[in-house]
């Protein structure tokens, strides 16, 4: 690369002027040539934060959502990793099931996104079921994966040194599942939000769905902005929290 | 030898007896808790009825509105996105430090729940068909960009270097050597577009609209016509499934080529 300027060297560098040229577009075409009702300039949407944070229930409804969403998470990971476990022990279980798991986390769920608001009203219950609805497979399917990948002379040689069951779970495969376990959680914080977030939209009574419903039916783009950039913002932290989490627990194996 | 083959295929009547057995266990519970355990039909109609609705549905031909306007979103959405997808991304490919700008670029964005902005395309597209076109658009056109970089970008260094030794042109360059490399990796990312392009307009027609298979469904939920609800999710996810073999079809036999 010869001469070129100094930040435009490092693909960091250059990628912030990227990210600023975009917001920089966001800016010129927003305050000029969109009519202001429908879309605010970035300089609005940061001067206006302090406004929608002030917005009654607004902090309430981002804690809900995020509540929500820990919920999700949370019984996604536990009843993905007992149900993949389950699958994936045994091959016969794996060869008869899995094909039933992967049938299910192939059917489109937002198609029966109504029926969760028919069994679990509009509030958080129906959100958090949504979320695990979807959070759940990637780490079922994972798990089912990381336990069928152990080498077998692993198995057979703990088994030989009298290894009773409960500690070939405990001290081979357990530890052998840990990588991709990781990754299943990975995918499943991307699942889990996507389904909170798509229920939040459908329709709510606390949480953010209903404020982005209301800043867009009373023409505030600037607070409707405004509160998807905090969301957006918390989705990048969940999912860089979790990426470093694969990152950090996923490769503890030389091999 | 003989013993093993027949255990195999002794295992493989059983995994199925499993499925199978699965899938009835389903459908009698589902009969049982609507017939006899006194679940009400507004929350769980019974399978029987679902499945008049359904013959009902099929039979007025009332789906072909929808399923018209859901299909063609899907197929502008997806084929803006797979345009602008991989031209940008053969583009960005051609250079290792535009790849190193961009790739971890698109990659932070394509972890954003892209459904976020769907209140604002309503606002700017208004309900119909445009809002739905452009957010599939939108989530699509990661996959494939991705995809794209990938597999153009991570071409065998010796099978380059090999190629213009020979004196290969630019054209055949990417004919012979690059192409070939990059499709099949291509092909998986416009598979994957495909498939969210889908499923993020039918969500978003489910959010907001005023037509669609997705609108469709929400409408009835909101009727309480219970069972002609559970009709139409039958239709859709069968729709999906179709759409999805479809699409794996298609991938498979561009590999094979």
């Amino acid at each position: 690369m010869a001469r070129m300027p100094a930040a435009l060297r490092h693909p960091a560098g250059a990628r912030a002027l990227v990210i600023l040229a975009l917001f920089g577009i966001w800016e010129v075409a927003a305050r000029w040539f969109v009519d202001p009702s429908f879309m605010s300039p970035p300089s609005r949407v940061v001067a206006f934060m302090d406004e929608l944070f002030a917005t009654p229930g607004v902090p309430q409804a981002l804690f809900t959502t995020f509540l929500e969403l820990a919920a999700a998470f949370a019984l996604s990971v536990a009843v993905g990793l007992a149900v993949g476990l389950l699958v994936g022990l045994h091959d016969f279980s794996r060869r008869s099931l899995l094909p039933i798991v992967l049938l299910l986390y192939a059917t489109p769920q937002v198609t029966i996104l109504p029926l969760f608001i028919l069994y679990f009203g509009i509030g958080p219950a129906s959100k958090i079921a949504f979320g695990m609805s979807h959070g759940m497979f990637p780490i079922i399917v994972t798990v089912a994966a990381g336990v069928q990948n152990i080498k077998p002379i692993l198995l057979l040689s703990a088994r030989s040194m009298g290894a009773s069951p409960r500690q070939v779970l405990r001290w081979v495969i357990f530890p052998h599942m840990i990588p991709s376990f990781f990754t299943g959680m990975r995918l499943a914080m991307t699942a889990a939000l996507l389904g909170v977030l798509l229920a939040e939209l459908y329709v709510s009574s606390t949480g953010v769905g209903y404020f982005t419903h209301l800043f867009a039916d009373s023409f505030e783009p600037a607070k409707l902005f405004g509160l998807i950039t905090v969301l957006a913002l918390m989705a990048i932290a969940l999912n860089e929290t979790v990426r470093r989490a694969e990152v950090r627990f996923g490769h503890w194996q030389s091999t | 030898m003989m013993s093993a083959v027949r255990r195999r295929t002794g295992d493989a009547i059983a995994t199925r007896a499993v499925q199978a057995g699965f899938v009835i266990a389903l459908v009698t519970l589902w009969h049982l808790a609507t017939t006899q355990w006194g679940v009400s039909h507004f929350l769980l109609p019974q399978p029987a009825a679902v499945l008049r609705e359904l013959a009902d549905v099929l039979r007025s031909g009332e789906f072909v509105q929808d399923l018209k306007i859901t299909l063609h979103e899907v197929v502008v959405a997806f084929a803006a996105a797979a345009l602008s997808g991989t031209v940008l991304g053969y583009l960005i490919s051609r250079s290792a430090y535009l790849v190193r700008v961009f790739e971890p670029l698109f990659s932070g964005i394509y972890a954003i729940p892209a459904i976020l902005f769907f209140p604002v395309y309503v606002l700017i597209f208004g309900l119909g068909p445009a809002s739905k076109i452009a957010i599939g658009t939108t989530i699509s056109f990661f996959p494939v960009v991705l995809s794209t970089i990938a597999g153009f970008a991570h071409v065998d260094r010796i099978l380059v270097v090999a190629a213009r030794s020979m004196g290969s042109s630019g054209y055949q360059m990417f004919r012979y050597v690059l192409l070939p490399a990059a499709f099949p990796v291509i092909l998986t990312g416009l598979r994957m577009g495909f498939i969210l392009a889908l499923l993020s307009i039918l969500g978003s027609e489910t959010i907001a609209s005023l037509e669609g298979l997705g609108h469709r469904i929400v409408s009835l939920a909101e009727l309480m016509k219970t069972e002609r609800m559970f009709a139409y999710i039958v239709f859709a996810v069968a729709i999906a499934a179709l759409l999805n073999v479809a699409v794996s079809a298609l991938e498979a036999l561009g590999r094979r080529r």
